[in-house]
Formats: C-alpha cells, structure tokens, sequence
C-alpha cells in the first residue's frame, strides 16, 4: 500500500485526511495488513462458503412504530418547516435540508 | 448503611420485600457512591436524571404486587444502547448531540420489569478497543488500580460495576469488549449466543458479531440479566426464533472439558499461564475431565476478525455522515456542497482508530482485494465454526485463558494497533462461531490484579456456563 492507495480509501471512505494523518494511516494499515495477510495463506479444500446466514425478509407492509417525529425531525441539523398550502404532510411535516450536490 | 459490596441481585429483591430499604434508598446509596468515585474513574459519562423518579415508580411494583425479581435494581447500561429520549453517544463525537428517538429491545424488556437504569457508561469509540482509551470523551480507569485500564470497550460498565457504582451493567461484545473489561475488573462477563438477545436498538459495529452481554459480580447475577434479556425480536432479523433455540433435549451437567492449548503456547504472560494451570487442576480434583483438543482454524480467528469486522464497519459507519443528526459541518463555510458535508463532517467526527477501521474496511471490500481478504476470511470463519460445532461433539465445555494478560498501564499499547487487538485474541473463536462464552475470576496477580479463565459451550448452552460458573465460585 502507498500514500495514493491511502487518498483512494480516504475518498472512497469520505473522510478528509490532512497530509500527516494521511502518513499515520499508512503506517498502522502496514503493521495490520502484515498481520490479517496471513489469511491468504491459510489452506481449504476447495468448498464454497457455506453461509448458514442468509437474508430476512419481510412483508413491505406498514406498521405502527413508536418513533416520535419530533425527536428525529428535531435533530436535522438544517430543516425548514413545510410549506402550509403542502397537504400532505398533515400536521406540519418538517423538510431536511442539504446542500447543493454539485 | 446498605452493604453493597456483597449485594446481589436476590439479596437486593429480598431486602425490598422484607422492607429492609426501599428503590429509592439503594437507587441513593450508588447515586453516593457515584458521587464521591466517578469523578476520578469516569466510568459514566452521564446519570439519568430520573433515576429517583425510576425508583419511586418502582417502589410501586412492590405496593400492588406486582414487582419481579430485577424491579428497583439499579443498572448501569453502555454509551451504544438507545434509551428513548436520553444521550446515546457510542464513545464518539459524531454523536455527542444525539438523542435516541427510540428504546433498544433490551431497554424495552428492563422498563417493563422496572428495573432501574442509573446512566451511560464510558467505552471506546463505537466500542473500537480494548482498553476504553479511544472514546471521545475521556479513558476510564480501572478502580482496582488507577493507572491501569479497565478493559475494552465496555469499560465503563465494568467499572461501574467494580467501583460499586451499579448492581450490575450491560456493554456489547463484537469480540471480547465484555469479557476483557470482566477479566481486568474481577467480574464475570457472559457474551451470549449469537441471535440470542435482540441487536435492535444498539448501535451497531459488526452485525454479524455484535452481542449485547451482561456484567455481574457473580455468575448468579449474570445469569438472571440473561434469562430477562434473551428472547425472540422479530424486529432483528438475526434474532432466533424461540422454537430454534435448540435447548429442550439439553444434556446433564457439564464433565469433560476440552482445552486447546496450542492457541495459546505463546504470547501469554506467565502468571496468567500458571493461573490457568491451577484453575484446571481445581477443576480436575473436583472430578471433571480434562482433555487435549485441537482447532487448527481457530488460531486464524484474529486475523480473520480483523477483516470480518472492518469491512462491517465501513458500511455501518457510512450512515454518520452530518445530514440527518450527529455532528454536521452543514453550517460550516468550509462546506459548499454535499460532498464537503459528508467529508468534513466525518473528518471531525470521527477518532483515529474508527477512522482506521473505515479505512481498512474499505480496503478489504475494495476491487481486486475482496477475493484475497474478505471472502477468505468468511471461508476461514466457516471452518472455524465448523471445527467448534464438531469439538462439542466430544466435550461439553472448551477453555482458555480470557486475556493473555492482566490489566495494562494508562497509555501503553495505543500507539501500536496489532498489540492492542492482541488483547482479544482468545476471544475471537466465540465471536465468529457465535457460541456463547463467560469469562469468570479465577484469582489475582501477585500484584493483586484480576486474573480470569473462559469457558465457551455450545449455541444456546449458557446454561452450561452457568453451571461451570457456579462451580468455579465453590472450588477456585
């Protein structure tokens, strides 16, 4: 692994990393890749995974939670409440604002 | 004065009843001892401030009768399990102004017994460690000795529970953050089987491996807060159905146990060594069998942990990122798009080992590295739970040392990630087979530190560990 194999994770991640720390990542994942490498090595007769873990599904069917709107909606860092000519969200809906994706 | 040294659980339930003290004085006497300890050891990171309110209420189960066993006790509960209502802050900044909007599944079965939930406890970030130290608000120390760690990540139950500052406590174990703080602090830690008591409402690190895991001072303890917590959520699709749970045509108690001594010929500090050794020659005048067993994957387990968890974690984590609640640059002129949001916001929130652990998940799940990593590791995990499931064929219980060793200084290990993750290298096996495991005290250093043997059992036996357990506490 290089310093340029550390800005891809940091970018594939979407965590900014300042040059130094960008260093210190690069140390320790080659002290940690050194050790978990060994797995490479380990040898299995050729067998596919048998994954006894498998998907759950449900019915998409709604059903009462015990959520509070408020103490989610409150939480958005940006927020702005819905428009009052907006039907739809009866009892005032509260909207999330981000910014510009571009 | 209400001696809380050697309270338990019944003790407590029998004393409420006879009148002896009510909710309200025992709920007094920890809030005292919190007073005067915590301070110093920074086990919680916030009381509740209802926790009289919760006692009174419970008090009341007591007048109409219809109080049960764990009503009035005071327990403490980890920074990672939603209380509605109250801070939920997994150890990290990114979530210091977060409210649970909802309560977990466990918090939800400890509210309808009336239980009494005393605070949040300290515990590395989104419980990365193994030595408390990596939480965002602070390490905690280890009341036994104050320049030591109390173990990782749910130290600050541990804590708690070893200062005297609650009954009994709940953390979460990906892989060993319950029975390493047990180990270090002197208590007994059960991490249970997996799918056995609901994920719902914790904040996950590795789905695949997280279990919410009691802390008693006794097995006793441990097991009651088990039996309260382990029942089917059909809101966690891991949860075993109850009809599942393969516990009807159990054996009799446990004789033979199977001790893998090649996973730990090496690297283990000597008295921990000679401790484990006279553990067993206990175990073996009293009349159990003790055998030689191998697990040839098992010693891979680390080294497959290592990537197993990391590569949940990356996809765990990438939901905190500054939008909907938790820490959010949104306001910051640093960011002009949503981008920068996510970016910024994950930068500040977010310490150095979680953001070492997102990084190597990445890498690990990454184009080009997932056949060589990732899928070999759950190849490896398959044969590790395999060749676990097949050792019980022959014995009923297998055990190892908890820790390769007593509690460490303040500081050490934290600049060497390899040496700190070596801490839950006996760990592991459980973690990735999701058998049940329980650490228990087993003597002290001479030094005076807590020292620690585990046993693991098959899926749904805990109460095969609850035996060897009590046993343990009669012999050891």
């Amino acid at each position: 692994m290089d310093i340029k194999d550390v800005e891809k994770l940091s970018e594939l991640a979407k965590i900014e990393l300042s040059a130094e720390e960008k260093e210190d990542i690069l140390k320790d994942m080659g002290g940690i890749l050194e050790y978990v490498k060994v797995i490479e090595k380990v040898e299995l007769e050729e067998v596919a995974p048998k994954y006894d873990i498998k998907n759950v599904w449900r019915e998409d069917k709604i059903e009462p939670r015990e959520f509070s709107a408020e103490l989610i909606t409150g939480q958005f860092p940006d927020s702005q409440p819905a428009r009052s000519h907006d039907n739809s969200g009866a009892g005032g809906g509260v909207f999330l604002k981000v910014k510009k994706i571009m | 004065m209400i001696d809380l040294k050697s309270l338990t659980i019944e003790k407590a339930h029998q004393n409420f009843k006879d009148g002896v003290f009510t909710c309200r004085e025992l709920a007094e006497a920890y809030l005292n001892v919190i007073k005067e300890k915590n301070g110093e050891l920074n086990a919680y990171l916030e009381i509740y401030g209802d926790v009289l309110a919760q006692a009174d209420t419970a008090q009341k189960k007591f007048s109409d009768g219809s109080a049960t066993l764990m009503t009035g006790i005071p327990l403490a509960i980890k920074d990672n399990i939603l209380f509605a209502g109250h801070k939920a802050s997994a150890g990290s900044k990114i979530l210091e102004n977060y409210t649970a909007s909802y309560d977990a599944f466990v918090i939800k079965r400890l509210k309808e017994e009336g239980v009494v939930l005393i605070g949040r406890t300290n515990m590395d970030e989104f419980a990365m460690g193994s030595s408390t130290q990596t939480s965002a608000y602070g390490v905690t120390k280890n009341p036994i000795d104050t320049s030591r760690v109390p173990g990782g990540s749910s130290g600050g139950s541990a804590a708690a529970l070893a200062a005297g500052m609650a009954l009994v406590a709940l953390g979460t174990e990906t892989c060993g953050s319950v029975r390493e703080p047990a180990a270090f602090c002197g208590l007994v830690g059960l991490k249970p089987t997996y799918g056995a008591v609901s994920r719902n409402g914790i904040i996950a690190m590795g789905n695949s491996l997280d279990q919410v895991s009691p802390f008693g001072k006794n097995v006793r303890d441990t097991e009651i807060i088990f039996n309260l917590l382990s029942k089917y959520d059909p809101e966690d699709s891991t949860s075993v159905p109850d009809d599942l749970r393969n516990t009807k045509n159990v054996t009799t108690v446990p004789k033979k146990i199977g001790v893998p001594w090649h996973l730990f010929s090496t690297g283990v500090d000597a008295e921990v060594m000679d401790n484990f050794k006279q553990s067993m020659e206990k175990f073996k005048n009293s009349g159990y069998e003790i055998v030689d067993i191998e697990l040839p994957f098992s010693k891979y387990s680390l080294e497959a942990y290592y990537i197993i968890m990391p590569a949940e974690v990356s996809t765990n984590l990438a939901r905190f990122d500054g939008i909907r609640y938790g820490l959010s640059k949104q306001g910051s002129d640093e960011a002009h798009n949503l981008r920068d949001v996510y970016v910024k916001s994950r930068r500040e929130g977010f310490g150095k080992e979680a953001r070492r652990r997102i990084l190597l998940g990445t890498y690990v799940l990454s184009h080009g590295y997932y056949d060589a990593y990732y899928n070999k590791a759950i190849k490896v995990r398959e044969k590790i739970k395999a060749e676990i499931v097949k050792a019980f064929e022959a014995v009923d219980l297998i055990v190892t040392p908890t820790a390769p060793m007593p509690a460490f200084k303040l500081g050490e290990k934290m600049d060497d990630p390899v040496a700190m993750y070596l801490c839950d290298i006996f760990s592991a096996p459980a973690n990735l087979s999701g058998v049940p495991s329980i650490a228990l005290p087993s003597g002290t250093t001479k030094g005076g530190l807590p020292l620690s043997i585990q046993f693991m059992a098959p899926h749904f036996r805990e109460d095969s560990l609850f035996t060897i357990g009590k046993k343990f506490e009669e012999i050891k």
